[in-house]
């Protein structure tokens, strides 16, 4: 018998609080840190109150969105924000349909599913597929209820740290400040692109973004990713072919 | 609220639920509709269906009252007669789509003929 | 003429509807259809936060417009090679990029 199977299951509670605890002494608590103090500070800059900003984050949870969110609102209309941010969150489909059914159980119906629907986002996702399986099947939703409000209310500290701190800081630490959005979004992008298409894609972006955003071309961002992912793709299946 | 509004025209909390919430949101409720197995008649899609339909019929309407570009020529009320008759022509003709579609076009140009420049 | 009513066109009157058409056939075919189209997908969010990157550093707010362009570039560019160079870490790439703008800064401009 396993582990799982042998000790008593643990209370809602205590398996939340498993939860918890899980989400701040994951390895991914530090990066996620890193970018929520990143975005608090942008989002000082660009000009959003503290309280939106920290709504933004509860709401949204998803680090690239909100960036999307804060450098493109004051000046880009609202359907080439909502098309940007449609896009780029996009890897929530196969993120829930993955994890999901590890929480679902006969009795229990979508209800309980909502709230960790919700806060999957990528370093929930990647602890809780991590550490689901060891789990026995009652515990799972409060864990990964624990796992998710663990890590967003570590966000929401460190994203309130780095708006206060911006406005604060003399220019050249604010500069660097503001610095770690970009940073820490090319570190993540960059863990992630292992294959070609992914470095394609990547590179492509930061080539074609510029040049839509140079000639003022409407919803640049969608169309950057449109074009330049596309080409990545291409690419990949033109490789694949030639094997 | 037109097609080219900007954050600066509702309000940065309306737009963040707008635009930041649910474009997000959505591919999170797409993967638990996957996952929980619901289907074409559960209250979520009547809802989402309902929200989108009226969307849509608030974009109509302002493409209809718009006094800019070539339509804005023809008075207002000539317009919205034209959409209407179109509309009583696809009741009329069994929910026929070309039907509506025709006579609403015959209507506007015509309307177009008499009260335009 | 512009594009936007028809694009709300597209997306609210066909996306609602015909989305639960096209799910279920991409279920339908199974795995291989969708990692194809999953692999599209992702490269283009990708190039999207690519561009979002580019964005902030190119039209840079506030504190961070006080630092000369070609300072943020090469922080920019020095975080990547630190980060390929020193066993993919993360965290090597923004000590390195942050330490070459406020090495930049103190030395060039702000």
């Amino acid at each position: 018998m396993t582990a799982a199977e042998t000790t008593p299951p643990r209370s809602t509670v205590q398996a939340f609080r498993d939860g918890l605890v899980a989400a701040w002494t994951s390895v991914f608590v530090l990066v996620l840190l890193g970018n929520y103090v990143g975005i608090g500070a942008l989002a000082y800059e660009f000009g959003f109150s503290l309280n939106w900003m920290l709504l933004s984050t509860v709401l949204v949870w998803a680090a690239p969105a909100q960036v999307i969110l804060i450098s493109t609102l004051n000046t880009a209309t609202l359907i080439e924000v909502a098309l940007a941010v449609t896009l780029s969150s996009v890897r929530f489909l196969p993120m829930v349909v993955a994890l999901l059914p590890m929480l679902k159980t006969k009795e229990a119906g979508a209800g309980r599913l909502v709230l960790p629907m919700h806060l999957t986002a990528i370093s929930v996702w990647v602890e809780g597929m991590r550490l689901l399986p060891g789990r026995p099947a009652p515990e799972r939703v409060p864990f990964y209820n624990g796992l998710g409000i663990g890590l967003l209310a570590a966000a929401c500290v460190a994203s309130v740290f780095g708006y206060v701190l911006a406005a604060r800081l003399p220019t050249i630490l604010a500069a660097a400040l503001l610095f770690l959005t970009p940073m820490a979004l090319l570190m993540s992008v960059s863990r992630n692109s292992k294959t070609l298409i992914d470095k394609l894609a990547f590179g492509f972006g930061l080539v074609v973004g510029p040049v839509l955003a140079a000639h003022k071309v409407g919803l640049d961002l969608m169309w950057t990713g449109l074009i330049a992912g596309t080409a990545a793709y291409v690419i990949h299946r033109i490789r694949e072919a030639a094997r | 609220m037109s097609m080219a509004a900007t954050m600066m025209e509702i309000g940065p909390i309306f737009a963040l639920i707008l635009v930041g919430f649910l474009p997000n949101e959505v591919w999170r409720v797409l993967g638990l509709v996957l996952v929980s197995g619901l289907d074409e008649d559960s209250q979520i899609l009547v809802w989402v269906r309902a929200v989108a339909t009226a969307m849509l019929a608030g974009v109509l309407a302002q493409l209809v009252l718009s006094s800019s570009g070539a339509l804005g020529t023809v008075p207002v009320g000539v317009r919205v007669g034209a959409a209407l008759l179109g509309f009583v022509a696809f009741l009329i003709g069994k929910r026929s789509v070309f039907l509506g579609v025709l006579t609403g076009e015959l209507a506007i140009v015509v309307g177009m003929l008499a009260f335009g420049p | 003429m512009t594009m936007e009513p028809y694009l709300a066109l597209l997306l609210l009157g066909v996306l609602p509807s015909e989305m639960w058409r096209w799910i279920g056939i991409l279920v339908g075919r199974g795995l291989d259809e969708e990692s194809e189209i999953i692999l599209w997908v992702r490269a283009v969010a990708t190039a999207l936060v690519a561009a979002v990157v580019a964005r902030i550093v190119l039209i840079p707010p506030g504190a961070l417009a006080a630092v000369p362009l070609w300072v943020r570039l090469v922080a920019l560019a020095g975080g990547v090679v630190a980060f390929y160079g020193i066993r993919r870490s993360a965290f090597a790439g923004v000590l390195v990029g942050e330490a070459i703008l406020v090495i930049g800064m103190l030395a060039f401009g702000g």
